[in-house]
């Protein structure tokens, strides 16, 4: 599962603009497959979490109404050239993890 | 505010007290466990107790809802909320219609009150942003209109 997010923050003023695009089914688990008729598991990401160098700077906890292939934009006070890490992990135990640095 | 709610909220405050006391809600702490409780409640009320410990608010215009007014397709609304007030911690999105409304909460640990995200919503119905800004609760709501719903299909 690597590399499934995609990241981008920026600064202006101070301020950090991060955006990021995340590779996911986010399935709810209330979809029926119309073939078979079975209800589709849920698979959806469960937790993000957000770091600036050391400092967790967003958590979140997800259920299965965000859309597939999440998009998450956020702002937090910050500078250039700082690293920032986003993680996520999903209810099936999975995770990922991103880390990119602020221009 | 009426006697119920005057009730409600001392329980939440005394739970919040009792949890911080022993310790659990340490600041800086990423979140303890998943609140599955939350995200299975069926009604916003019910769902905003078991995330944020209590399910009455406060309206605010000063919560700024960005939605579309018609979404064709229901399983990707673009949301966008930012909040002028200070001193928010955390802000979570619901959309009422869908089955369990808790979409997504986020802790934001001293960051700028500004998310964005795309939801899916099963019907037309209002999008709810609570956001909690020293202890209380304040939300604002933005009716989406939805032609194709995103939930289930």
């Amino acid at each position: 599962m690597a590399k499934s997010i995609k990241l981008r923050a920026k600064s202006k003023k101070g301020v950090v603009t991060v955006k990021c695009l995340m590779n996911h089914p986010m399935e709810t688990g209330l979809r029926k497959d119309k073939k078979t008729g079975k209800m589709i598991p849920a698979h959806h990401i469960q937790e993000v979490t957000a770091k600036a160098g050391d400092k967790t700077v967003l958590d979140a906890v997800w259920g299965g109404a965000i859309s597939k292939n999440p998009y998450l934009s956020f702002k937090f006070n910050g500078a250039k050239g700082e690293a920032i890490t986003l993680s996520w992990v999903d209810n099936k135990g999975n995770s990922d993890s991103v880390t990119g640095k602020v221009k | 505010m009426n006697r119920r709610t005057l009730l409600k909220r001392t329980l939440a405050v005394s739970a919040v007290s009792v949890a911080a006391s022993a310790g659990l809600l340490a600041p800086g702490q990423a979140l303890a466990a998943y609140p599955t409780a939350a995200f299975e409640a069926k009604d916003s009320a019910a769902a905003l107790s078991a995330a944020l410990g209590s399910g009455s608010y406060e309206h605010s215009d000063d919560i700024k809802i960005k939605a579309p007014d018609i979404a064709e397709n229901g399983s990707v609304v673009p949301v966008t909320i930012s909040s002028g007030m200070s001193g928010v911690e955390s802000i979570s999105l619901l959309s009422e219609s869908n089955n369990s409304p808790l979409v997504a909460s986020f802790n934001l640990n001293g960051s700028i009150a500004y998310v964005s995200t795309r939801i899916k919503m099963g019907k037309t119905g209002n999008v709810l942003a609570v956001v909690k800004a020293g202890g209380k609760l304040y939300a604002n709501k933005k009716e989406v209109k939805v032609t194709i719903g995103g939930c289930g299909g």
